[in-house]
């Protein structure tokens, strides 16, 4: 009988409970469903043991090639995670609770994403955070709906520079609704000034960028976040977070909106999620936030406490009038956030993003002295840049991955004519023996 | 308890960093610096440490207590799955779209093709997408690819609606309105399932979808989806499954075979993956051949050697609705439980779901009013109306169940039910938890009327009592200052 250990009941057990309810069979309980409707085939295979299950999957990670050294990031980046992180997220009080709708057995959930929100906070300059969005791409889409609801108008204008991912998912959030998306190609890896110039106009609700942006490349967006005020708009910034130990944040930029993925912050590559996204704003737009907020409050008696809030912006209050459709979020990708930021800590974040700096600049310096080679970028970088190869950068990415490199993002397919562009990633995990083979490596690439 | 701020020591730190190998880069200019540093944490490891599991244990969650909240299916989360999910952490989603970066991911990408493979055949459906991140981006999702349909038809202005009844989910009319539609809602009949006549007036040619569970959150079976179906089609609305009740009725029918078009199914719900206080969830989507050609790209394919492939070039894509393949680590999960229990195994769950839903049913039946007295599926609603006679609201027994160790079920939902208590044991559940729950519910009922004080002081044995919400949403202090 028993097909699945997790379904406890004896045959004995489950005799007693029919009688109880009053039926013949467990069959006669899906009476209600028309015979005419029953499933005629069901074609899953049969099951296994947990052992074998576990084989199985063992067998299926080994199809994927282990140990590749990467230099790619486009979004997700390969950092270090403190041990603390996958033993406190693995806490099973965390990880097998749901949203925290009672918060007096909830306070565990809800410290910490109140806690998270002030990291977020405090990481941005900005005042209010959410307790977390899906992924980088879709914050940058509910940034950008936010921004239509605040200022009430029907365009919103995205640098090209933006990871071309985002921009996908945000095109695709928006292609159904009344609004104008236009986009700015990018000049030599960087926002094109000229020609946002020319679409900031009154009907802008807002102006995305990126920072660092795909190419790498970091700008100072102090006086375009001004000009972008002048024009009724509002600025939106997807940053890096690790980039944010010694960046300029989006509140001393002037942004009003800023997202971006969690990724980097504790959660593993995992073959692209699950993430977060994280999504921070200035106080006045906080009742046109999408998603969960935690708030601060006390109980009976006094006592400090904490609760979901501003639910009357949610679906499961306000419907289709809801400011997001959002129910369940990241909140253990967020928790992961949370202990990832609060184990490096305010100097460790700092520390982290000079040696993610160094680490990207050797190696610029070592592959760009290779023949033929130069950097794109004008301006500085973060832990990637844009190389401009020789040659067609998908055949040397091909090359290398039969190597076991991940040599970076050849940019041909995301921008028309930049075949030859490469973005390469470096972060604190790689070493300079990494570095140097992959030097060698490009090098007999090229030369080939 | 102290916020991990409050125990910082200014220099103090919890991780040791690699030591840099390289030179050090000549600094930034002073103008694209940061001020000042972030204000994160600074403690110890151990102070961490005790922060974080100190803070764990003030959750109830699946493994400390019986969480029965309706329409979430909060089951068991097997150990394994959590050992399968480590396996895939390495993994640089990016790889696989690199040029000729296929061929290193054939594990990863194969399993996501099984994986949709295996659930189109569970749901009914000829193809499944991977990529949305939640239930509610899956609805999203799905609703997003009928406008792409009628779009493609030349119907983008014609339609204009998506129907739903009152019993519905709140994430099904807010995801509609996101993806640009008005929202039309057809109200619940005595019967307690969406009043066909009342929907047979709502359908016109503007209608562009008509989104239900099924069962629906009243746990009902609805015996007249088949009909419902082929009114929609009549008018080129299409059918839009929320997967999810799907709990209650694996290999017992599919929705593909009884009209629908489109369904998303919550991995987190009926396979198994942890809820993770609030996500992450995973709500793949599940379509009819006619709405293949707007699935979102890049697209997972095998070509006739077996080969996984990505297609990124088809033009009636509507894009992308997420950065890359989906929660990975989530369908890892989902995909081990699935293969591991087996088609038995499935079906198994579905039986024991709704046998224990209607267990509880029966028993408590005597004490709390039961709106809709008949066999329910996965999950039963009762209302708490006999108690309010007392001045006892759902609430109120809920925060009772909480000082009896018990986590309550969905209060206040559906809205259609007044004083609502949805109840979902699920499968994993044995028949000695479900009769130790019984009885305190039945002592619910009983305070109630002998001494409804009590419930209304109730938690007592909390770390904090009932809160005051109104002050935080006037105050919205929602970080901490300083």
């Amino acid at each position: 009988m028993n097909d699945s250990h997790y379904c406890p009941h004896t045959p004995e057990e489950i005799a007693e409970m029919l009688s109880d309810i009053g039926v013949a069979s467990v069959e006669d309980l899906f009476s209600p469903i028309p015979s005419e409707l029953r499933a005629t085939t069901f074609n899953i295979p049969p099951g296994m043991s947990e052992f074998e299950t576990f084989s199985r999957m063992q067998a299926i990670a080994g199809e994927n090639r282990q140990g590749m050294i990467n230099f790619i990031g486009g979004g997700f980046y390969d950092h270090i995670i403190p041990s603390v992180v996958d033993h406190l997220s693995g806490r099973s009080e965390f990880y097998t609770a749901y949203t925290p709708y009672q918060p007096e057995c909830s306070q565990g959930t809800l410290q910490a994403l109140f806690e998270y929100q002030t990291a977020i906070c405090r990481l941005t300059g900005l005042d209010v955070s959410n307790a977390s969005l899906y992924d980088g791409g879709t914050a940058c889409a509910e940034a950008a709906m936010m921004a239509l609801r605040v200022t009430g108008r029907n365009k919103i204008v995205i640098d090209g520079c933006v990871s071309p991912f985002s921009r996908q998912v945000l095109k695709t959030y928006l292609f159904n609704l009344d609004v104008e998306v236009v986009e700015i190609t990018p000049l030599d890896g960087l926002l094109n000034r000229a020609e946002l110039n020319s679409v900031l106009d009154d009907s802008v609700a807002a102006v995305l960028v990126q920072n660092p942006n795909f190419f790498g490349g970091i700008e100072d967006f102090t006086p375009l976040a001004d000009q972008v005020h002048s024009a009724g708009a509002l600025i939106i910034a997807s940053v890096y977070p690790i980039s944010l130990g010694i960046l300029k944040s989006p509140g001393e930029i002037g942004i009003d909106i800023a997202v971006g993925d969690g990724q980097s912050l504790g959660n593993p590559l995992s073959f692209g999620g699950p993430s977060f996204g994280f999504i921070a704003a200035k106080k006045a737009f906080i009742r046109n936030m999408p998603g969960r907020i935690v708030g601060e409050t006390v109980d009976r008696n006094g006592k400090r406490g904490y609760v979901l809030t501003l639910q009357a912006r949610e679906q499961h209050i306000k419907r289709h009038k809801a400011t997001s459709n959002i129910c369940s979020n990241q909140g253990l990708c967020a928790l992961r956030g949370l202990i990832f930021l609060s184990s490096v800590g305010k100097e460790g974040l700092a520390d982290l993003a000079v040696l993610n700096r160094d680490k990207a600049e050797y190696a610029k310096e070592q592959l760009s002295s290779l023949p033929g080679v130069s950097v794109l970028q004008s301006t500085v970088t973060f832990n990637e840049f844009t190389l401009f190869l020789p040659k067609n950068a998908d055949g040397v990415v091909a090359s290398l991955l039969e190597h076991g490199i991940a040599a970076g993002v050849p940019l041909g397919q995301y921008y028309e004519g930049s075949e030859n562009c490469l973005v390469v990633t470096v972060t604190e995990k790689r070493t300079k023996k990494e570095i140097d083979i992959f030097v060698k490596e490009l090098e007999v690439a090229l030369c080939n | 308890m102290q916020l991990i701020y409050e125990q910082s020591t200014p220099g103090r730190r919890g991780v040791k960093l690699p030591a840099s190998d390289v030179p050090a880069a000549p600094a930034l200019p002073a103008f694209l610096l940061r001020t000042e540093k972030a204000g994160l944490a600074e403690v110890s490891e151990l102070d961490l440490v005790r922060h974080f599991t100190n803070l764990s244990r003030r959750n109830f969650s699946v493994d400390t207590n019986f969480y029965p909240l309706g329409s979430c299916t909060m089951k068991y989360n097997a150990k394994v799955l959590e050992n399968a999910a480590a396996l895939f952490a390495p993994f640089h989603p990016m790889t696989a779209l690199l040029p000729g970066g296929e061929d290193f991911c054939q594990g990863t990408l194969g399993m996501l093709y099984d994986m949709g493979q295996m659930l189109a055949d569970i749901t009914g459906m000829d193809e499944v997408t991977t990529q949305p991140l939640a239930g509610a981006h899956g609805e999203m999702t799905g609703i997003m690819l009928i406008a792409a349909y009628h779009a493609a038809k030349g119907n983008k202005a014609k339609k204009k609606y998506v129907v739903v009844p009152d019993s519905s989910h709140g994430t099904n009319p807010a995801s509609a309105a996101i993806a640009g539609y008005e929202i039309i809602t057809v109200p619940t009949a005595p019967y307690g399932d969406m009043d066909l006549e009342l929907f047979k007036k709502a359908m016109t040619d503007e209608v562009a979808a008509v989104m239900m569970t099924c069962p629906n959150t009243l746990g009902l079976f609805n015996p007249h989806i088949k009909e419902i179906s082929d009114i929609a089609h009549s008018h080129d609305a299409l059918m839009y499954y929320d997967g999810a009740n799907l709990n209650a009725i694996m290999g017992k029918v599919k929705p593909g075979d009884v009209g629908f078009d489109v369904i998303h199914v919550n991995l987190h719900k009926t396979f198994g993956t942890p809820h993770g206080g609030g996500g992450p969830g995973s709500g793949p989507v599940g379509v009819k051949n006619a709405l293949i050609p707007f699935l979102p790209q890049p697209r997972i394919i095998m070509d006739e050697d077996g080969k996984l492939l990505l297609e990124t070039t088809n033009p009636g894509t509507i894009g992308r609705t997420a950065n890359f393949f989906g929660n990975f680590g989530v369908m890892v999960k989902a995909y081990a439980y699935i293969i591991m229990l087996g088609r038995e195994g499935l079906i198994q769950v579905s039986e024991q779901a709704v046998l224990n839903a209607n267990y509880i049913k029966e028993k408590l039946k005597p004490y709390y009013n039961l709106p809709y007295d008949m066999i329910c599926m996965h999950e039963c609603v009762f209302s708490a109306s006999k108690q309010l006679e007392h001045g006892v609201h759902a609430i109120d027994i809920a925060k009772f169940l909480i000082d009896k160790g018990y986590h309550p079920p969905t209060v206040y939902f559906p809205m259609i039910v007044k004083e609502a208590i949805m109840i979902e044991p699920t499968e994993t559940e044995s028949k000695a938890t479900m009769d130790a729950f019984i009885e305190v519910m039945i002592e619910a009922a009983q305070t109630a009327e002998n001494n409804p004080q009590a419930l209304l002081d109730a938690p007592l044995t909390m770390p904090i009592s009932r809160l005051d919400e109104t002050k935080a949403a006037r105050e919205q202090k929602v970080c901490c200052i300083g």
